[in-house]
């Protein structure tokens, strides 16, 4: 039996790397008794799939991971476990920023995490006086050229197309963020929210990458004082829905 | 009490492996900090993720903790890109747990394993923002404490530190936490802090530099004068009568009664022994005569088979974790060995069994049938430390492994499933010759050619270290080979090896020794070196890529000390050693007898199961070892039942001659 479970990352440890989350949940469900597969071969390893990397550094609301349990060695599995109490073990034995938000038996035929997710709505702060007009170019320009290193070699890609939407962040969106941010960032500093969704199929666009073509030539981290993952999203019949809502039919526990 | 996170949380993003400043670990105790507790801040002068697992600091923090009168965060050296930040934005160090300048700590508490960190103490005191030398500091500065192995010669350190600790910190820091205490009521007045030390100096283990005197042929310590004193040690002696004249170390007689960490730390982000440790024994009795740990560690003490189950258990239980490190100098040893490895052993049906790693192996069949039972997964390499190449050298170091034992362990390693063996050498070791040296590849070879019988792809990796003559061994007399000598050995190695089939050879910088050799047998004196290094930014020495012998040569020139007179001089019996003051329990003459038997290549055996030969630290201290068994572990090598009669001439003569005045 496959599960999905949905989670935060908020925080101080937003500054652990996808590496270190992935150790941090075997451990985890180690802890919480969840009986998770093991791999075969010479070094059997949980089995566990994460979704898409969050880079260090970000928070978000949604996080995915898949985890496949086991019903035959040792500690089988009951037909229909409780995913509450799955839920209350997890949160126990997480550290504090993160929290579990759904658990939810996944179709047997269902394509992974990382195929699936096609986009990922941000909310970024930005502290720059010229943010709100840099903003309003990009979304009038029909392309965003962006050099990058990779493998030693710097190449110019265009990340415009990967920009599927941005905007100065209106009220709607920052609902989400009030109890996140506690001590509240969007008033206090001279920093701007800004609301995105950014492929992540194909070339990926990373939020950094946004503030890079939005402030040219500086660290993105200089401008950059937060960001957060809303949501992510799947493509379903051409339309854009929630990773979570397709699949609301089957067993769950939400947040 | 102020929390730098809000300054330190902008710098985050932008430095690399940012998970290790923001705490938040599993096991961490919310601290209490008030007016009537004593605030301990417990670093470790490397990165995070060599500093975390350290068990020693984890204990005391666990300690320290549960009393109602002290509260212990931690600290670890930021790397450079976080360092470079702080300074420009004028962020001092910070406590990991609640983020706490480090300047507010009553105690600054270092935890030592190496000399090559000195410069990191420096640094990061600098960093706290208070002065680095500890005659400048006001009452309101944290005392600076250095303790572990690299503190039993705190001389070099002695203008640095307020005290050192010299063993074991399980009992005497909750005393020590009594004195600081009872300071921190008095209001920490103005001249009070000379009151403390005193106070502090009379307990039993704690050495405070500033109330002895060292006396040099040019005259004393103290005197007023503008040169820097000159000459051999003539004295070293303490200034008040109420101050001991020998400060010896402490050790914890019954380790069943310590069953720490409880609530082992496990960190969010990767660190270099990313396992659960259950501590099975401390102390060894082996005598590698080379081995600082082992003569300051002694005697032998075991933890109750029952106890190291439960603590197992226990604390895979809280961890999460799905792999144990049964820790100590030599895990084959402990008489429980095989019965905590039969109850935790992977059950092949189940899911989520343990991981056992037995570091530490002693070198014999036995042993590896014990790390055979314990091994699951793929077995890539097993690991032995022979230190010599022949025979003769290993009777002078007294790592009493004969040929056989070497080659019937690596026998049953390659017919138990693995494929590479690392065999770990030392070399620049007393009485050395090259027939000694190019051993090394002989008996690599010799390895490689028993695994070709079992796997085409049989490999043995020689990783060969300059020995460092460190205090407290019979080899404290010894004068180091220079930078040169060492290099020439370990090309000697690379060239045997170049044309031996299957072996392949690493080895450690002998630069690196030379720093290595000034810090561990140097005294006062060296502190201004160690000062201009940290200054000219000589910080990580450990790492290869912050290394820089330059430095250290120059730091050298500038205070007029040579480094030979430091590194590679034999020393006479009665020169007066910079740490004649201070004891690790063992005997001056046992130590100095030892070191004549290594030169007539004479072994000793392992005392566990031999008769007392009085080394000094069982009857000093009235200890006894606890080992549970009376007989020696099975297939026992290293001085158990060996015959010890099988050496030749001794070919160098490392006799010193006295030289007229």
């Amino acid at each position: 039996m496959k599960f999905r479970l949905a989670y935060t990352k908020l925080g101080k440890v937003r500054f652990l790397g996808h590496r270190d989350v992935a150790r941090l949940w075997e451990r985890t469900l180690r802890k919480a008794e969840i009986p998770v597969a093991m791999s075969t071969g010479f070094t059997p390893r949980s089995r566990i799939s994460f979704g898409l990397a969050l880079p260090t550094g970000a928070e978000s609301l949604i996080e995915l991971l898949d985890i496949t349990v086991d019903r035959v060695q040792g500690r089988a599995v009951s037909e229909a476990p409780d995913l509450g109490k799955w839920r209350e073990r997890i949160d126990e034995a997480l550290p504090s920023g993160f929290a579990v938000t759904y658990v939810g038996e996944v179709a047997a035929g269902d394509v992974s995490l990382q195929e699936s997710v096609t986009a990922s709505s941000w909310i970024l702060l930005i502290d720059h006086p010229d943010v709100e007009r840099a903003v309003d170019a990009l979304r009038a320009s029909e392309s965003a050229l962006l050099e990058r290193e990779r493998k030693g070699e710097m190449q110019c890609d265009d990340i415009r197309p990967g920009i599927l939407e941005i905007g100065i962040a209106r009220a709607e969106h920052l609902d989400s963020v009030v109890d996140v941010w506690p001590g509240d960032p969007l008033r206090s500093g001279s920093a701007t929210a800004i609301s995105a969704v950014l492929t992540t199929s194909g070339r990926g666009i990373r939020p950094t990458e946004l503030v890079q073509a939005l402030i040219p030539g500086d660290e993105p981290w200089d401008h950059l004082t937060r960001v957060l993952r809303t949501q992510q999203w799947i493509e379903k019949d051409g339309q854009r829905i929630d990773v979570l809502s397709d699949s609301v039919a089957r067993p769950q526990v939400c947040a | 009490m102020s929390s730098l996170w809000p300054r330190l949380e902008p710098l985050l993003a932008r430095v690399r492996k940012p998970g290790r400043y923001i705490g938040c670990e599993d096991g961490v105790v919310e601290p209490r900090h008030g007016r009537d507790t004593v605030s301990w801040l417990l670093a470790y002068p490397d990165v995070y993720e060599v500093g975390l697992p350290n068990q020693g600091l984890q204990i005391l923090y666990e300690i320290l903790n549960e009393r109602a009168d002290a509260a212990a965060e931690r600290t670890y050296a930021p790397w450079v890109d976080l360092e470079a930040l702080m300074r420009q934005q004028a962020i001092p160090l910070f406590s990991v747990d609640t983020h706490r300048p480090a300047g507010e700590f009553d105690v600054f508490a270092f935890n030592l394993s190496s000399e090559l960190v000195y410069t990191n103490v420096l640094n990061m005191i600098d960093l706290a923002g208070f002065a680095v030398h500890a005659r400048r500091r006001s009452p309101e500065d944290p005392l600076v404490i250095i303790g572990g192995h690299a503190a039993f010669n705190p001389e070099p350190m002695s203008d640095f530190i307020d005290a050192a600790v010299l063993g074991e910190g399980e009992e005497v820091i909750g005393e020590i936490t009594e004195v600081v205490r009872d300071w921190k009521a008095s209001g920490r007045t103005e001249g009070s802090r000379s009151g403390v030390l005193r106070e502090l100096a009379r307990i039993p283990g704690v050495y405070v530099p500033s109330l002895y005197e060292v006396v040099y042929e040019s005259g004393s310590s103290r005197s007023v004068s503008t040169t820097p004193p000159r000459g051999p040690i003539r004295d070293i002696r303490p200034l008040h009568s109420d101050v001991p004249e020998t400060v010896t170390k402490r050790t914890v007689s019954d380790l069943g009664q310590w069953d720490y960490p409880r609530r082992p730390l496990v960190p969010l982000t990767e660190v270099v022994h990313d396992r659960l440790a259950v501590e099975v024994f401390r102390g060894c009795t082996r005598g590698c005569r080379f081995c600082q740990a082992g003569m300051i560690t002694r005697p032998v003490r075991e933890r109750p088979a029952d106890q190291v189950r439960s603590m197992v258990s226990r604390g895979l239980r809280r961890s999460g974790y799905n792999e144990v490190s049964l820790t100590s100098f030599s895990t084959a040893d402990f008489s429980g060995i095989e019965d905590v490895v039969s109850a935790l052993v992977p059950d092949p049906t189940a899911c989520g069994a343990p991981t056992i790693s037995l570091p530490s192996l002693r070198v014999d069949a036995f042993t590896v049938g014990l790390a055979a039972k314990v091994a699951s997964g793929r077995r890539s390499g097993l690991t032995f430390a022979p230190e010599a190449g022949t025979w003769r050298l290993r009777t002078v170091i007294n790592k009493l492994i004969t040929e056989e034992d070497l080659y019937g362990a690596v026998e049953s390693a390659f017919a138990s499933g693995w494929s590479r063996a690392k065999l770990y050498f030392l070399t620049g070791l007393p009485t050395e010759t090259d027939v000694d040296t190019e051993g090394i590849v002989d008996l690599a070879a010799g390895c490689v050619a028993i695994g070709r019988r079992y796997t085409s792809r049989a490999s043995v990796t020689v990783s060969v270290g300059g020995f460092v003559p460190k205090a407290h061994t019979p080899f404290q007399w010894f004068g180091q080979n220079s930078v040169e000598e060492l290099g020439r050995k370990i090309r000697l190695v690379r060239d045997a090896a170049s044309r031996a089939k299957g072996v392949n050879v690493k080895w450690h910088d002998p630069a690196a020794s030379l720093a290595e050799g000034i810090a561990s047998r140097g005294d006062r004196r060296i502190g201004a070196v160690i000062e201009r290094v940290w200054r000219e930014g000589g910080v990580f020495q450990e790492w290869s890529e912050f290394f820089d012998v330059t430095r250290w040569r120059d730091a050298m020139a500038a205070e007029g000390l040579s480094p030979d007179d430091y590194v590679t001089r034999h020393r006479h019996e009665d020169d007066v050693l910079p740490w004649s003051h201070l004891s690790a329990g063992l005997h001056q003459d046992f130590l100095w007898q030892d070191w004549q038997a290594a030169l007539h290549e004479f072994g000793l055996e392992d005392c566990r199961w031999t008769p007392c030969y009085d080394c000094g630290v069982c009857t000093g201290d009235g200890l006894e070892h606890i080992v549970a068994s009376p007989i020696p572990p099975a297939g026992g090598s290293q001085g158990t039942g060996q015959d010890l009669n099988r050496v030749g001439p001794v070919p160098v003569d490392v006799r010193v001659a006295r030289v007229a005045p």
